[in-house]
């Protein structure tokens, strides 16, 4: 696709002092000089390298555990920062006063403007085990007193806090990409790689097989196939579960990529003098043409990973996928799907709002790549 | 074309053929044989099943005979006597409870691709034609959220704005009043006010792949050199512009028709959930969670199927629009 920023006509690594520069650097380099000049994606890049450090150390971020629940803030809408700056700057918010409805047993809060909640960063809070490895009780903001209430993004049914399974969510959300992104890798570059290389009838079957994946609707599938996980199964099992679904459906792209370079590669010259100096096959593969696509097949690992975290978003939301007390942004989603309980807590869109943050980023991120990935040309 | 129409019918064969197979291969997924969960469920209900007429069951489905008969008594009752088998969720046939839904889906289906097509053609044309204006970046900018919100948290967003600030119940496709009545203009224009909402929901992700892709295509066809001779020679803008450079960047599009079958069929699950529309996909929903799986595997079979034939009308139109591909076939 035609991209407005990567017009090679303003390319900034034109100056004459670093025509020498540009001669020796090394692919790398000039793929991330290209890439640096697409301003979407780098700002995407600050995004996902935010999305990802809050998913690495999410027990640390939250200000709660996943689990912690207080029914009487069922339902609390989300809560304002303040600053006050009388003697040192000091945050807090405002706390609540809620009244049951005496006909249907929900509370109405309302702002409490008597009552302050001070807030601090690295608060002692409830203990978790950071990977498992050290316990610790700090996190890095959060109520001076651990039982105070802090709703930033409000609170679900049981009064848990939003905010903080949100970035709990995350884990799951963003890792679900990766990992399903890595099995799709091994298989289509597997598969890809052998349509591109044999050629003739295996590529012709391949490629039928290959035409007939992409051409069944996958939601259905995906949900025929997620059906079929025994209930049985815990979480850890099944998250496996549902990322190879995912990625059973995510490679067939990814083969198509890695064939027609292939293609294109191996017509090159270079590979025809390994070939006349009697290298063997695996070995002008791995060290004559894989890094010459390695930057194509980056580029369409990034721009896959947005429709697998789709797909466990979707279906988590219709109650397929992960189960809880697993937390992803779709289970979240989940509590969202009747329109009655939108309208008491409109809030819980909110985790589908990450989900759009998460996906345009790596939309960006990928088109960057894309447009980087060959820096030889033009 | 005679000849190039029936290559292609042939060519379908294999391919419904492995479709079928991933379709019963779901249905053989959960533990268990089909009539097992039958007898599970009866007996929940506090309910037995005379032993003769589980026999009965058992033979019409095969079940006490290997793999390979149970697909072929499967694929046969299908083919020959259109029997997709019995809904133990409803009690009634697989094919009439989809004969009551697939109307509905195709129907939404024809108003999407009719609705987008009609909102992103001219959209990409303009973006392409009038490249950097004002109105370009805003298509653009559009298209690109449109490809990013996924298709459900927009109808949950519009279905809570609509219940919130007008007041009005988001869902089914008819208000109360009319929904047992005989149509008439008064059903007709509800029917329409409660079928805009998911056309557009389902139609917005592929209005922006569409604009983003026609302008791609197009910017390369204006940069030819036939339309450049095409205006030295005095032909009108708009004359120029639609006789060749849009029909050859329409192409693609044509192409991939049968594309968006599929993807009727994976955004219809979830918009139709949430708006309670009664289509395939709600029923396709149910039927997994209560393990109703000769439903669920005909779904998906009929789904698979169509998107099969989908390919096919889009394979014959690109033969009788673009006159080189027929130059190639005739």
């Amino acid at each position: 696709m035609n991209d407005p920023v990567s017009d090679p006509a303003s390319d900034p690594v034109r100056d004459p002092d670093r025509d020498e520069e540009i001669y020796v650097a090394p692919q790398y380099k000039l793929v991330w000089w290209r890439f640096r000049r697409n301003r979407l994606a780098v700002a995407g890049l600050v995004v996902l390298g935010f999305l990802y450090l809050l998913a690495a150390f999410c027990e640390f971020w939250a200000p709660h555990t996943q689990d912690h629940y207080r029914a009487v803030y069922s339902y609390a809408p989300p809560q304002r920062i303040h600053v006050s700056f009388d003697g040192g700057v000091h945050f807090f918010v405002y706390g609540y006063k809620s009244r049951p409805d005496p006909e249907t047993l929900l509370r109405t809060f309302t702002v409490d403007r008597s009552t302050r909640v001070p807030l601090r960063f690295f608060p002692r809070g409830e203990t978790y085990q950071l990977w498992g490895l050290f316990g610790t009780d700090r996190h890095f903001f959060g109520p001076v007193k651990p039982g105070d209430p802090m709703y930033l993004f409000g609170a679900d049914e049981q009064g848990r806090d939003l905010f903080s399974r949100l970035i709990y969510g995350s884990r799951i959300s963003m890792s679900v990409g990766l990992v399903g992104v890595f099995l799709s890798l091994a298989l289509g570059v597997l598969l890809g790689g052998i349509s591109g290389y044999l050629g003739g009838i295996t590529d012709n079957l391949i490629q039928r097989f290959i035409e007939f994946f992409m051409s069944i609707p996958t939601l259905p599938l995906w949900l025929g196939l997620a059906a079929a996980i025994p209930s049985g199964w815990g979480p850890i099992t099944s998250y496996f579960a549902i990322t190879i679904i995912l990625s059973l459906m995510g490679w067939t792209g990814l083969a198509r990529v890695v064939r027609s370079r292939f293609f294109q590669i191996r017509s090159e010259d270079y590979v025809l003098a390994a070939e006349l100096d009697g290298v063997r096959r695996m070995r002008i593969i791995r060290r004559h043409m894989l890094p010459a696509f390695t930057s194509h097949v980056i580029a369409s690992l990034t721009l896959s990973i947005p429709g697998m975290i789709l797909g466990e978003t979707a279906l988590s939301f219709l109650g397929l996928g992960l189960q809880p007390p697993v937390v992803s942004w779709g289970v979240l989603l989940n509590d969202a799907q009747n329109v009655r309980v939108l309208s008491t807590a409109p809030w819980l869109l909110l985790s589908g709002a990450a989900v759009v943050v998460a996906v345009m980023a790596l939309n960006f991120v990928g088109d960057g790549l894309r447009d980087a990935a060959d820096p030889y040309e033009s | 074309m005679g000849l190039y129409l029936l290559r292609r019918v042939l060519a379908m064969v294999p391919t419904v053929f492995l479709v079928s197979l991933v379709s019963f291969t779901i249905i053989q997924l959960p533990p268990g044989d089909f009539l097992d969960t039958v007898v599970a469920n009866l007996s929940q209900q506090g309910q037995t099943i005379e032993p003769a007429q589980l026999a009965a069951l058992r033979q019409r489905y095969a079940l006490d005979q290997p793999m390979v008969v149970q697909y072929t008594t499967w694929i046969t009752n299908i083919v020959t006597r259109g029997d997709f088998g019995q809904s133990m969720l409803y009690g009634k046939p697989v094919s009439e409870l989809i004969g009551e839904r697939l109307p509905l889906t195709l129907g939404l289906g024809v108003s999407v691709w009719l609705f987008g097509w009609a909102i992103a053609l001219p959209a990409g044309i303009y973006s392409a034609v009038r490249k950097y204006s004002l109105g370009d970046y805003v298509l653009t900018s559009m298209a690109f959220v449109g490809i990013a919100v996924p298709g459900f948290l927009l109808a949950l967003t519009v279905a809570f704005i609509q219940f919130r600030y007008f007041d009005k119940a988001v869902g089914g496709m008819f208000s109360p009043e009319y929904a047992d009545a005989a149509w008439n203009l008064g059903k007709l224009l509800d029917f329409l006010d409660h079928l805009w909402l998911p056309v557009l929901v389902l139609s917005l992700g592929g209005i922006g792949g569409t604009i983003r892709v026609l302008r791609a295509n197009l910017l390369d066809e204006l940069r030819k050199p036939y339309v450049v001779t095409a205006r030295s020679r005095g032909l009108s803008e708009r004359r120029l512009l639609v006789a060749y450079p849009v029909r050859v960047a329409l192409n693609p599009f044509i192409a991939t028709v049968g594309w968006l079958i599929p993807a009727l069929f994976d955004g219809e699950v979830l918009v139709s959930t949430v708006l309670g529309l009664e289509t395939t996909g709600p029923l396709l929903l149910r039927s997994l969670e209560s393990q109703d799986m000769y439903l669920a595997g005909s779904i998906i079979f009929i789904a698979c199927v169509l998107t099969v034939i989908g390919t096919l009308i889009s394979d014959i139109l690109l033969v009788l629009v673009d006159p080189r591909v027929r130059a190639g076939y005739a």
